[in-house]
């Protein structure tokens, strides 16, 4: 137990606050990703073939891909590739791009893919007659969307998505790899410097359960709130 | 680049035997623990409960590491017969992957089990069938079709799954990406070839499962 102690001696206060670093990047992860599933789900849902198909391009690649490769495109592609943008506009530094961003935007782009289909499933499953109602309503697009697609989409998507939360939540554990001081990563240091891996990796399991078990409950309390009148 | 092709294809062996092993083991272990879910016994019903939540709710790479790192740290097991096993790297990541297949398989089973309609089972009672053939004839073989597309999202996940092993040293596609990456500093085309291999498995399991699935369809 001395090992978890606060302060100097023990690796208590290094844990939590690579816990608080492990739920940042969850949540920034979760972020970006609704950043790009509202670009990608009007693509997968529209009617001109050709976006369906960048749509599902990148719904089935970034699914059908193991999330460590995408970690290492971005880890070892990103600077490489914002240096080679810099350097159009005449910008020849060495430029360094931090690991959190990095993590995140990987794991970002992954669960974008996850809530894409989520998303895509919650509107196809309104009613049609939703829509047209809107429409003979004569609501511009915008409103329609705004005021009877948007919230109806969102009390079908919570349960998915709340699968989507945690499935992003354990993929931050693959961003120890671009040595960014998460759960793992500082178990890793921990259990490196004390010799005991078993402790400490154990610990970390811990830990992630703990974050599993209170986000969902938290996203059940939030379902309910959207389920009322159902 | 062209040259980085063949080694990834011999990876490309490495990951398709870690994955066949896992699910051959996590199937039993699923099998096994669907059934102890479906059981009336409170502990016995908890204990396979608390099995599958704990490997669905914690990462992967935290189940291996405890399994590789931690499991061989500790000295009495390395004097047991055990530790011929967990000294590799190849069957700690074996154990760790059929584990945490093994937790989800039987999430799938347990609720395939529980759709089963009561009068399929009645129906083989009244007929007189004794209750292990009636599990063992009927249960089953329904309870492996409903699971089928479930399952089949769960091999994917596993194939995804088997990149993990390369954090233990095991040289599969994603170990030998890295490693060409880090030589050639190629990301972009590392990726692109590693990625269309992972591509092509998925998209062969994903057609068996649909040709299975129309096999064992109910209605003919």
């Amino acid at each position: 137990m001395e090992l978890l102690a606060f302060g100097k001696t023990g690796w208590g206060d290094e844990l939590f606050y690579a816990t608080l670093m492990t739920i940042a990047v969850s949540i920034s992860a979760m972020l970006i990703g609704f950043i790009f599933s509202i670009i990608f789900t009007p693509l997968k849902l529209s009617k001109y073939k050709s976006l369906n198909l960048i749509g599902n391009f990148y719904t089935t690649v970034v699914r059908g891909v193991p999330e460590l490769l995408v970690i290492y495109l971005f880890y070892f592609g990103s600077s490489g590739a914002l240096m080679y943008v810099a350097s159009i506009f005449g910008y020849y530094e060495y430029i360094e791009i931090n690991a959190f961003i990095t993590g995140s935007m990987a794991i970002g782009i992954i669960s974008g893919a996850y809530s894409t289909e989520v998303f895509r499933g919650a509107i196809k499953s309104i009613d049609k007659g939703q829509f047209e109602a809107g429409k003979v309503l004569g609501l511009s697009k915008f409103i329609q969307f705004y005021k009877i697609i948007l919230p109806q989409m969102l009390r079908l998507a919570i349960p998915n998505l709340s699968n989507v939360w945690q499935i992003t939540l354990k993929d931050t554990a693959l961003i120890s790899v671009t040595g960014l001081v998460e759960i793992m990563r500082q178990s890793r240091i921990a259990a490196g410097a004390t010799r005991d891996p078993l402790f400490f990796y154990s610990i970390a399991a811990l830990i992630f359960l703990m974050l599993t078990f209170l986000s969902m409950r938290l996203i059940n309390k939030l379902e309910l709130k959207y389920r009322k009148g159902f | 680049m062209i040259s980085s092709f063949p080694k990834l294809i011999n990876a490309t062996f490495v990951t398709l035997k870690l994955l066949s092993a896992s699910l051959l083991i996590g199937i039993f272990l699923g099998l096994f623990f669907a059934i102890l879910r479906i059981n009336k016994n409170v502990f016995v019903n908890k204990f396979a409960y608390g099995y599958s939540y704990i490997f669905r709710g914690t990462p992967l790479l935290v189940q291996i590491f405890i399994i590789y790192f931690g499991l061989g740290n500790i000295e009495w097991l390395r004097t047991t017969f055990l530790w011929s096993i967990l000294k590799e790297p190849y069957w700690c990541a074996i154990i760790a992957f059929a584990l945490n297949t093994g937790a989800y398989t039987s999430e799938i089973l347990r609720s395939a089990f529980q759709t089963i309609k009561p009068g399929v089972i009645e129906a083989g009672k009244s007929l007189g069938i004794s209750n292990s053939k009636i599990f063992y004839k009927i249960q089953i073989p329904i309870a492996i079709r409903q699971s089928l597309p479930a399952y089949g999202n769960e091999i994917i996940l596993m194939l995804k799954g088997t990149s993990l092993a390369s954090t233990v040293t095991l040289m599969d596609i994603t170990g030998v990406a890295q490693k060409i990456i880090s030589t050639t500093f190629r990301p972009l085309e590392v990726f692109i070839i590693a990625g269309s291999i992972y591509l092509f498995m998925t998209f062969l399991i994903h057609n068996l499962i649909k040709y299975l699935e129309k096999k064992y369809s109910f209605q003919q």
